[in-house]
């Protein structure tokens, strides 16, 4: 056979379709519909739908794993927060509390000093009184004894002896006085 | 089978040989002797490959989604990249994620169906495109044409849907009635036969080339000539790779049309 006689096998017009080439075309075409729309795609898209199902669920996983670290860090922050504050707190107490115990201290000792010179003062007080006395007493006595047995008589005259005492010893007093206020203005 | 039944040319006739004409290719390229014949009927090389395309189609996609994993092993990603693509990038994006369902399965098998018959005709020993026969672009554009014809009227009800085929508009006036002549002619005889030609036109030329330049390559082959069937060879091996982009544009057009018209069939006619 040769080729002049394979081209004269061609009577036909291209465009006309030879009905058993269509056939068998819809055919070819059928069995890949069936197998593709009844099997093969749902399989792959179940397939799909899981992986979509797996990333978000893993998705929401995460998110709430991060919510709950960021729930436990506010958590964190807050009590440190609390901590600081109470420690804070605690220390300003002590400080107020030191200062009042120090000026209670300091009131109690500056009472406690002012008692005792208050003590020693009235003490002093009494007893230049009661030396003053004595000795004004003393005085007048060994004075009178003395002008007594110089002059030999007692000094009948109760009255006027101890005024005349009283004025003598005053005289000496404000010497001693304007002494003692001269010797400081000396010093 | 001996040669010249499996190219169709005479394998002995080479340039510079007196009396010895180039054979350039025609429609007898794509007409073969039948491989078997039961009864009156012939199965020849194209059915072959129809339903080679059948078996390599459904085995691909069983090995890749025959056991499908939530973590895809290598097969199977190709497969989902190959099924989003349609899914998404053709269906989804005509008809929407919701009513666009539906149809995916089959826009899904149309476009690897018709991919693969374009394919076959850069495969060596194969080497022929089943949609240029133009019986295989029919049939299949035939069940896109009663596919949108069913759901037009499903859809729209039957006054609706013829409406919708004959762009029935009051507002048009008295061109009305020439307006639905011509989108009567458009939806129900032009657009089908259009449909399945843009396809077996593409493919029919495609071979054409190839097979142009290919048995130019092997005439030339004698002599000087040698240095012309290489140039023919080259400008075989180019065919080939561009033939590979527009079986892939060609089987993408069919289905984006295809989503078209069912789009079309859906929505209410403005």
């Amino acid at each position: 056979m040769n080729a002049l006689n394979l081209a004269a096998e061609v009577p036909e017009n291209p465009l006309v379709p030879p009905i058993p080439e269509l056939v068998i075309g819809l055919i070819a075409f059928f069995i890949v519909f069936g197998f593709l729309a009844k099997k093969l795609l749902p399989n792959i898209n179940k397939v799909l739908d899981e992986r979509r199902a797996a990333i978000e669920g893993g998705m929401e996983k995460a998110e709430a794993a991060q919510a709950e670290a960021q729930q436990v860090l506010e958590d964190y922050r807050a009590q440190l927060a609390d901590a600081r504050h109470e420690a804070a707190r605690l220390r300003q107490e002590a400080q107020e509390q030191g200062a009042t115990l120090i000026a209670e201290m300091r009131a109690e000792g500056q009472r406690q000093r002012e008692e005792i010179i208050a003590a020693g003062h009235a003490q002093i007080e009494a007893d230049r009184k009661q030396a003053a006395q004595s000795l004004r007493q003393d005085v007048g006595k060994l004075a009178t004894d003395l002008a007594g047995k110089l002059v030999g008589e007692s000094l009948e005259d109760h009255a006027r002896q101890s005024r005349t005492i009283d004025r003598f010893l005053d005289d000496i007093e404000a010497k001693a006085a304007s002494d003692a206020t001269k010797a400081e203005a000396g010093r | 089978m001996s040669a010249e039944t499996m190219l169709a040319f005479d394998t002995e006739c080479h340039l510079f040989i007196p009396g010895c004409g180039f054979e350039a290719p025609g429609l007898h390229s794509f007409v073969f002797e039948p491989l078997f014949t039961v009864g009156s009927f012939e199965f020849n090389k194209p059915m072959l490959l129809a339903f080679l395309s059948t078996i390599v189609v459904v085995g691909f996609f069983w090995v890749a989604f025959g056991k499908a994993k939530v973590v895809p092993g290598k097969l199977q990603m190709v497969g989902e990249a190959g099924y989003d693509f349609v899914r998404r990038g053709l269906v989804y994006d005509a008809l929407g994620k919701k009513e666009g369902d539906k149809y995916v399965p089959f826009m899904v098998s149309l476009f690897f169906f018709v991919w693969i018959m374009n394919l076959w005709s850069i495969i060596p020993l194969m080497a022929f495109p089943v949609t240029s026969v133009i019986a295989f672009p029919v049939a299949l554009a035939l069940v896109v044409y009663v596919t949108w014809l069913f759901l037009t009227f499903k859809k729209q009800g039957f006054v609706g849907g013829l409406k919708n085929i004959s762009g029935y508009d009051k507002s048009l006036g008295w061109v009305l009635p020439l307006i639905m002549v011509l989108e009567l002619l458009q939806h129900l005889i032009i657009r089908p036969f259009t449909h399945a030609v843009r396809l077996f036109a593409n493919m029919f030329a495609g071979h054409l080339l190839i097979l142009l330049f290919t048995i130019a390559s092997w005439y030339m082959l004698n002599g000087i000539g040698f240095v012309y069937a290489g140039a023919s060879f080259v400008m075989t091996l180019v065919m080939t790779a561009f033939e590979l982009f527009i079986q892939a544009v060609q089987a993408y057009v069919f289905v984006l049309l295809a989503c078209n018209y069912v789009q079309g069939a859906l929505a209410e006619h403005h």
